[in-house]
Order: structure tokens, then sequence, then C-alpha cells
């Protein structure tokens, strides 16, 4: 779900130097484009160029690191952005707070490509199907090098043996660390229970002597770089770094872990909202939705595109493409602002600790 | 000159400050004391009670001091030598403490978090000649490494500034009058090199009290600064008034620190 941090942060660093807040690129006054809001590195580049040479409308893109940064911004309307991409339990923050607007199926008829399962699951956080489409899905899990644990990982209790101190890497996000926690103690990740949720920062404070470093995008490439054992990463990471270091291996832990999906919508402020079903129909289409797989390895929800892939090994993968009945899996949901601001606090107990 | 004629020069400084300075420094007082409805509230700056901000604000000034401390050990000696030197060599020495800032200081935290890693390239050194590894990144020294190197030159340029101007007469006067090197030093050298010290402490001790991005790169975001808990507040929270509240709290400490080192300076040039 997160690429690298790096480039992200220069640009909002630059940003706020040169003092303007605006988007990236405030050259274009031509009105034929679609500004586009993504998680960092969570698109083939290609394809935006390949959607401008085709349809003339120019992409005008900009990234963002989690799903709390991305809120505010769209909250606040500073940019009117046409497409954002959040994750399953944002959209259902922004349509409770009415921050969407229903998408016209009628102008993406490539909708059929996304796989029936995939439209159910979106249900959960989008009742009706009315304002997102899904983009890629995956689990969370724990991701391990083989030549340093040698033992089955098959439990979130790993991330708390004292043998792992200084090798553990946890996600520096607020919902995904809970998570982490609250599965392994048996709660619900969507727990607003106060003893339940202490009990859960009591398990992270325990964990943080334990722990390497809170990152975010970096587990990818520290893990690549044998930097740590283990890392609690999304699933579609764990393709790409297994071909860039085959000593890694990935596991769904037995507790149970997320499903997650990260779907586009389209905010209220959008003002090329056309262009903008335009690029969400582009992305469905099966070619483009396989070239877009090969290049950030999340698995995609379209079946047709899915066909696609060459390879056997990453067709049938588990990890790609899990058989989910195995798992005890949960979607993460919208618990409300004050339990998020609740949760933010705990976690910086947790990170002062 | 006339003073009128050109007082409309200054026009567009005043712009820039009434825009940049004065306009956010009036929003960040007026977020700070309203709470999410708009009603007066002081809960956001009385936040700075609770544990983890009092922490990460204790943390901080910790932090703040050991690097400007550092800084100042390791500017001071260099200015003297510079200001020894002939001027061509010297303008070529302080470029060489200068070129660094050519490259952006996020790039160059990064690029330590890459030279500090476990199987980073100090480390590479090291076990290749068979010696123990060093394991400082994502714990206090790394972070304290990041600073002085972020913030050394701003300790560099006031500093030596202010040695290379005392007058070398005033030195060999002394020295004619049988004062000793440490004489020199404590009577002439340092009081009058004392202006520079004063900015480069400002300069080197604010930027590190703020700091969040080189806790962040090199700390592993264990280590939390208040920096990281109003950054946190503004982006991942969106609780603008508490990160506002927790700012105010911030400048106050700045203003405070500013003035007891200001009264110094002059004391200590009477």
């Amino acid at each position: 779900m997160r690429k690298r941090a790096l480039l992200l942060s220069i640009f909002f660093l630059t940003m706020s130097l040169s003092g303007c807040g605006g988007n990236s690129s405030t050259g274009i006054n031509s009105d034929n484009v679609v500004y586009v809001f993504n998680w960092g590195e969570y698109i083939d580049p290609e394809i935006l160029t390949m959607f401008t040479e085709e349809t003339g409308i120019e992409v005008v893109y900009d990234e963002f690191e989690t799903n709390e940064i991305m809120y505010p911004k769209i909250k606040a309307g500073a940019v009117n952005y046409d497409l954002v991409c959040p994750s399953d339990y944002m959209i259902k923050k922004m349509i409770d707070n009415d921050l969407l607007q229903e998408i016209n199926y009628d102008n993406v008829p490539n909708y059929v490509n996304i796989g029936e399962d995939y439209w159910a699951q979106a249900e959960s956080y989008d009742p009706g199907n009315r304002y997102s489409v899904p983009y890629v899905w995956g689990t969370v899990g724990i991701l391990y090098n083989k030549t340093m644990v040698t033992e089955k990982v098959d439990s979130w209790g790993i991330l708390w043996d004292p043998k792992y101190k200084d090798e553990i890497l946890m996600q520096d996000s607020v919902r995904d660390a809970f998570m982490v926690a609250e599965r392994y103690l048996g709660y619900s990740m969507n727990t607003t229970d106060e003893d339940e949720l202490q009990a859960a920062k009591k398990l992270l404070q325990q964990q943080k002597p334990l722990v390497q470093a809170y990152v975010i995008d970096q587990v990818r490439d520290k893990m690549i770089g044998n930097e740590a054992a283990i890392g609690v990463i999304y699933s579609g990471e764990a393709i790409f770094t297994q071909r860039e270091n085959p000593d890694l291996e990935y596991a769904i832990p037995k507790e149970g872990t997320a499903l997650w999906m990260d779907s586009w919508v389209i905010p209220k402020g959008a003002k090329h909202k056309e262009n903008a079903e335009k690029f969400i129909n582009y992305l469905c289409r099966p070619d483009i939705a396989y070239l877009n797989f090969d290049y950030i390895t999340y698995s995609t929800p379209n079946m047709p595109a899915r066909d696609l892939i060459e390879d056997e090994d990453i067709r049938t993968s588990p990890i790609a493409f899990p058989d989910l009945s195995q798992y005890v899996l949960e979607v993460q949901t919208s618990l409300g602002e004050e339990a998020d601001r609740h949760l933010s606090d705990l976690w910086r107990e947790v990170k002062s600790y | 000159m006339n003073n009128k004629k050109v007082r409309f020069l200054a026009g567009p400084y005043v712009l820039w400050s009434a825009g940049f300075i004065i306009i956010p420094l009036c929003l960040i007082f007026y977020y700070a004391f309203t709470d999410a409805s708009g009603a007066f509230s002081i809960d956001n700056v009385a936040g700075i009670i609770s544990y983890v901000n009092m922490k990460a604000l204790i943390l901080s000034m910790a932090f703040s001091l050991g690097s400007t401390l550092i800084c100042l050990l390791i500017a001071y000696p260099l200015a003297l030598i510079l200001s020894t030197v002939s001027t061509k060599n010297s303008s070529l020495l302080s470029l060489l403490f200068i070129l660094p800032m050519w490259m952006n200081s996020l790039l160059r935290t990064y690029a330590w978090q890459n030279i500090l890693e476990r199987k980073g390239v100090i480390n590479g050194i090291l076990t290749a000649l068979s010696l123990p590894p060093l394991y400082i990144i994502n714990k206090p020294p790394a972070i304290l490494l990041g600073m002085v190197y972020d913030f050394l030159p701003f300790m560099i340029l006031p500093v030596y500034n202010s040695v290379s101007r005392i007058d070398k007469d005033l030195i060999n006067a002394a020295s004619d009058l049988g004062a000793g090197y440490r004489q020199i030093f404590l009577r002439v050298i340092w009081p009058l090199s004392l202006p520079g010290v004063i900015s480069g402490i400002t300069m080197v001790f604010v930027p590190s009290l703020t700091t969040f991005v080189i806790s962040d790169i090199l700390g592993g975001g264990k280590i939390l600064l208040i920096g990281n808990v109003i950054e946190q507040l503004f982006t991942q929270d969106s609780d603008w008034n508490a990160g506002a509240g927790l700012s105010m709290v911030l400048m106050v400490f700045i203003l405070i620190s500013m003035m007891i080192t200001s009264k110094y300076d002059r004391e200590d040039i009477r």
C-alpha cells in the first residue's frame, strides 16, 4: 500500500520551503486534465503517459504516504483532486463525512472486469458500490528472511520474541500497528473497547525495545537489504521483495489479519469528474491492469488481467491471490473521529515509551 | 540620506513579513486558543503537561543543547584556525564547510541513514577489517550526529565572521603588554567573538529544537521529539488546534532561550 516515502517527503519539503502549498504542476491551464492523488509508487508511470496519448487528457499526479495524511487535504479542499485512492476504512470515513460523489458507471463500462468477490468485499465500506471502484487489494502479513529465521512463522507472536531483538520492523501506521496487537490478543481490529485498546497499547509498548525501527515504505528496502529479519508488510510488496531477494518469505499469521482494499473515489470538489471516470475506466482495461500489476505487484481485482499473467507461479501465487477461506480475515472499518483521535494518542504513548 | 525617500524600499519586506510571518503567527495563535468548534479553549496549550508531550519536549531540549554544544566545540577552534590562514586559503576552506549545504538537507540525512545502517557503509568497512560493527542507527547518538552534521555550518559561519574581524593589533597589544595565550584568549578573543557565538548558538539551537525530519529518519521512529508530536498532530491527526497549541509552547521556549543568550551577550560585551 505504501511505497517510498523518500520522494514524497522531498516533494513536500521542497513544497514547504518554496512556500507554495498547491499542487505540483501549476503550469497547466488547459481544462482537459485530471488531478490524481495516489499512494507513493502505486502506479506504473508509463500508464499515465499512455493515457494522455490515447485520450489527450493531461494527468496531474500527486502522491501521499498514509490515509491519515491524505484525509485532511481532501477535507480542506486545498487542491481539487478529481480522483483519490484511499483504503477501505478511510473510504467509509469519507462517505460518512459527505466528501465523495457517486460514480457514473455509464462512463466506466470496464467495471465488469472487476471480480464479483471484490465488489462484495467493497460493500463492507461502500454499500451498493456507489462511490468506489476497487483498484488493488491484499493482506497484511509477516515478511521474514529465511536465512535469519529458521523456525516456522505462523503467528504474530514472533514479533514479541526477544530472540529477534533489533531485527523487527514494525509498521509506523496507527491502524496497522494496533491491528497486529489486537489480533494477537484475539480482539477485533475494529475494537473501541477501552480495556482492549489499553491491553493492545501495553503489548506494543512491551514490543518497543525489540523493534529496530517503525517505518512504512522502508520495510521493503530494509528487508531486501538484509537489514532486518522480520517485518510487517503488505502482501503486494512481498512479490516485489522476493524478486529482489529470494531469501524472503511471506506468511499470514494464524491469529488473523487485515484484508484490505484500495479503491478509486471521486471527491465532492472534483472539477473534472468525467475525466476521472475515463481514467478509472482506462485502469480497468485488462491490458492496462495487467501492465500495472506487473509493475506494482499488488494483487489486482481485475479478472481478465489476472488471466493475462504469463508466469504460472505468480498467477497462482498464494501471496498475490490467496485462497481467502484458509485464513482469519477482517476488514478495517472507520471508527469515527473520536476513536481515531484516541487511537492516535495511544500510538504516541507507544512511540514515546 | 533622506529618511523619508528611502522608506518605501522597506515596502517589499513589510509585505513579506505581513504575509508570511505576521498572518501565519496570528493563525497559529488563533488555532492554539480555540477548539475544533472555534470556541475559546486553553486545552491545546495545556496539552504540553501530558506525559508524552512533556517527555518529547525534555528530550528535544536535551538533544538541541547537546548538538549546540558539540557544534560550538567543533566550530570555534575551526574558526580560529581559519582566521589565521591566508585569505585565499581560508575562503577555500570555508567553502569546504559550506559545500554540503548546496545539497538538500533531507537527502544528506537519508545518506547518513545508509551510511550508518547495520549493513551500511561504515559497518561494511568495519566488518572487512574484522572490527566489531557499530550500531548507532535508530538510537540517540545517530540523531545527535544528524543534528550536528546538518547544523554545523550555521555555527561555523557566524563564529568565523566575528573571529576574523578581530583587529590583530588588539592581540599584538595584549601580547606586548605581557598577556599569555590563555589571557589573550579569555580577555580579548573570546569576548570579541561572543556576538558570533551567540548568533551561532541561536541558529543551531532553534532548528535542533524543532526538527522532526532528523529524528524520524535517523531515529527509526523510536524517539519522539516535540517536533514529531506537532508534525503528527497536523498531518496524521489533522488536529490543527492541538498542534498549534504545542507550537505556541515551543515558541515560548525558544523566546526564553533567546532572551537568556542575548542577556549574556550584552553583559559580556560590557
